[in-house]
């Protein structure tokens, strides 16, 4: 940045670039990694491959949007896999038992999705509390509540109706209604995020709180909107999820929301908040979706995949950490070694 | 006549009375808890006042409180961890390995309580010295620490353990005290003096309350958040030998999914999330409300998930009530 420009206003400017350059570094990341694995199965990089990897992702794209938004304001929602399990288990049941027409089994899902986001954003919202501690609750209790509803019975394939478990299948455009449902999601997302006042909220909450609350933003509203919108996308996850495996149970998606989050993390999305953009969070997921649907075609076992997820995690966390102390704001420098000990 | 006035004004320093204060302590209300739960539980079940079916019911906590010790130390000094089942998954394969090989139990133990500590200052590494944020860094090495297990172990396990092995998670000490639980008491009178009768306990809510300011004073914060998250890997070490000498073999989902129980002991121990405040007997009532509401929920076959659910709303509801309570007492106060 040249001399003349306010430092704040530095600030800026230098993040966009820094976002900007995160992502292209990031696409490089996944084209690299796509590069190295076609060297040695060519039959991995064909479009109909890539076109499985997508729509393997999908699911953890919406998610890990979701979860952007909320981590943009500073905080964070562990309950999203449960909410899949309680709104997947729930979809189930209603289409196992014929309750509702398919159109608002369907849209049951995201509705009961958002219920259970807005009552996480409530308790942080009017009660203040961390969200942290509340989503460790919700998701314990989300998760108890699927075992409620089913009593711990699994609903199989033959019991859910052929059309409510067709639909993420049905092709259009030789692509699956899953991954258009992905796209379309992204494309929302990133309206929500870059045109609409509660997006920009999203960023400004998480930026700094205090400035935002003198803004006439009001933090609190801005995590609750936030939460909703996680848990919308969570609830919209759980139909999705449920038929595109056939299958509800209780222990469904179970750590799933580790790696939302490390999809989040991955794609530059800072876990404190206000640093973060929707191509990054689906890139982040398209990197750790990369890798999953890799490491079997690599010979690489089934077992080594926590380990790799980890080591990644930590990768791009320290990456991120790198990135962001470069923003500035350090008054006090560790002078001599006795400092930094 | 103004001058009257202002000679008969007495300004408290304190709202309440010493039996008021207390009586609106958190240590307080986790006790009445605690009591409420063991009479309704001593009324619903027979077999709930028996020695040895008390003495059982401790097993079931021991462990995780014993990890809850130390990540109460951790938690306010404003950080948080959240590998401790990684690094008992990780500590407990080590010693299946080691045991294989044929390595006494004093070496056992040695080698839980090793790769913990070791797992604890890779953590500290992490996050002190390279200053990454300790919710991210812990979730990535609890994905780590199990991946490593899974990667050495499949789906494997372990359990060529000597007879020996098998004292430090079902041996007694003395009666129906067993030596978990007699661990347990001892680390909790440690740790209850050292936070809060050592300038180091002091330093630690400093460092949570206001880490830079704690700098300032010329506190070594980086080194004390260092020994803190060593000492977790320690406890988590240590519940790793207790575990896997109770159950006496080693799978890799071991202890699967503790950290958020480890975490729920803390936070409704009143240890603030955000750091800077918290109390060990506070933590310790913590611990016997939730192995009482568990052990009790067992006796009346209560499904686990069930539960679950109670814990999950425990954690909700102790937190929330105490906030609603205190608006609608200011609410009716202010007319």
């Amino acid at each position: 940045m040249s001399a003349p420009v306010p430092p704040g206003l530095a600030d800026d400017l230098d993040l966009r670039g820094l976002i900007l350059r995160r992502e292209t570094l990031l696409a490089a990341a996944l084209v690299l990694l796509l590069a190295a694995i076609a060297l040695r199965f060519p039959a991995f990089v064909t479009a109909s491959s890539l076109g499985g990897v997508f729509n393997d992702s999908a699911i953890l794209i919406i998610m890990a949007l979701g979860q952007a938004a909320v981590l943009l304001t500073r905080s964070v929602d562990l309950s999203v896999a449960a909410n899949v399990a309680l709104t997947g288990m729930a979809v189930a049941l209603i289409d196992a038992h014929h309750v509702l027409p398919l159109g608002l089994t369907i849209l049951a899902a995201p509705v009961l999705g958002l219920l259970l986001g807005a009552f996480n954003g409530l308790l942080v919202w009017r009660l203040g509390m961390p969200p942290i501690v509340v989503t460790l609750g919700t998701l314990t209790i989300y998760r108890g509540f699927a075992f409620v509803l089913s009593g711990g019975a699994w609903i199989n394939s033959f019991q859910f109706s052929p059309s409510f478990l067709a639909l993420p299948r049905t092709e259009w455009l030789g692509v699956p209604v899953l991954s258009w449902i992905a796209l379309a999601v992204a494309a929302a997302a990133s309206l929500v995020l870059g045109r609409t006042a509660a997006g920009r909220g999203w960023f400004a909450v998480g930026g700094n709180p205090i400035a935002a609350a003198y803004a006439g933003i009001d933090p609190g509203r801005s995590r609750f909107f936030a939460f909703c919108f996680s848990g919308m996308l969570s609830g919209l996850c759980g139909y999705l999820w449920v038929a595109r495996y056939a299958v509800a149970y209780v222990d469904l998606a179970s750590g799933f929301e580790l790696d939302v989050i490390a999809a989040c993390v991955i794609g530059g999305v800072s876990i404190a908040g206000g640093i973060g953009s929707v191509t990054g969070a689906v890139l982040g997921s398209l990197f750790l979706g990369t890798i999953k649907n890799a490491l079997p075609v690599v010979n690489v076992s089934p077992f080594a995949q926590m380990a790799i997820s980890g080591t990644i995690i930590i990768a791009a966390v320290a990456l991120n950490t790198r990135a962001e102390r470069r923003r500035g704001r350090i008054i006090l420098r560790p002078v001599g070694p006795q400092a930094a000990e | 006549m103004a001058l009257q006035q202002t000679t008969a004004r007495v300004i408290p320093d304190r709202l309440l009375g010493p039996i008021g204060r207390s009586a609106i302590r958190w240590e307080t209300l986790l006790l009445a808890l605690a009591a409420a739960i063991f009479l309704a539980n001593a009324l619903a079940s027979p077999y709930f006042l028996d020695i040895w079916n008390l003495s059982d019911a401790t097993f079931n906590f021991t462990e995780k409180a014993i990890i809850a010790l130390a990540l109460a130390f951790v938690v306010m000094a404003g950080e948080i961890d959240l590998s401790m089942g990684g690094t008992i998954a990780l500590a407990s394969t080590a010693m299946g390995e080691a045991a294989v090989l044929g390595l006494s139990t004093s070496a056992l133990v040695a080698v839980g309580l090793g790769v913990g500590g070791a797992c604890g200052l890779v953590n500290g590494v992490l996050i002190a010295r390279l200053g990454l944020p300790s919710i991210m860094a812990t979730i990535g090495t609890m994905s780590l620490y199990r991946g490593l297990s899974y990667l050495a172990l499949g789906d494997g396990v372990l359990k060529d353990y000597p007879a020996a092995f098998g004292w430090f998670g079902q041996g007694y000490v003395w009666q129906a005290l067993s030596f978990e639980f007699a661990c347990f008491l001892v680390l909790a009178v440690v740790a209850g003096l050292v936070l809060h009768r050592t300038v180091f306990g002091r330093a630690v809510r400093a460092i949570g309350n206001n880490a830079f300011a704690a700098r300032f004073s010329g506190l070594p914060d980086e080194r004390i958040r260092m020994i803190l998250f060593l000492l977790t890997g320690l406890a988590a070490g240590l519940a790793a030998v207790m575990l896997t000498s109770r159950l006496g073999s080693t799978r890799p989902s071991i202890a699967l999914g503790w950290e958020l129980d480890v975490v729920t002991i803390v936070v409704l121990g009143g240890v603030s999330i955000q750091g800077g405040s918290g109390t060990i007997p506070g933590v310790v009532l913590a611990a016997f409300v939730l192995g009482l509401v568990t052990y009790g929920l067992g006796l009346l076959n209560v499904p686990g998930i069930i539960m679950s659910i109670v814990v999950g709303a425990m954690l909700i509801g102790t937190i929330a009530l105490p906030i609603l309570a205190g608006r609608i007492l200011a609410a009716r106060r202010r007319p």
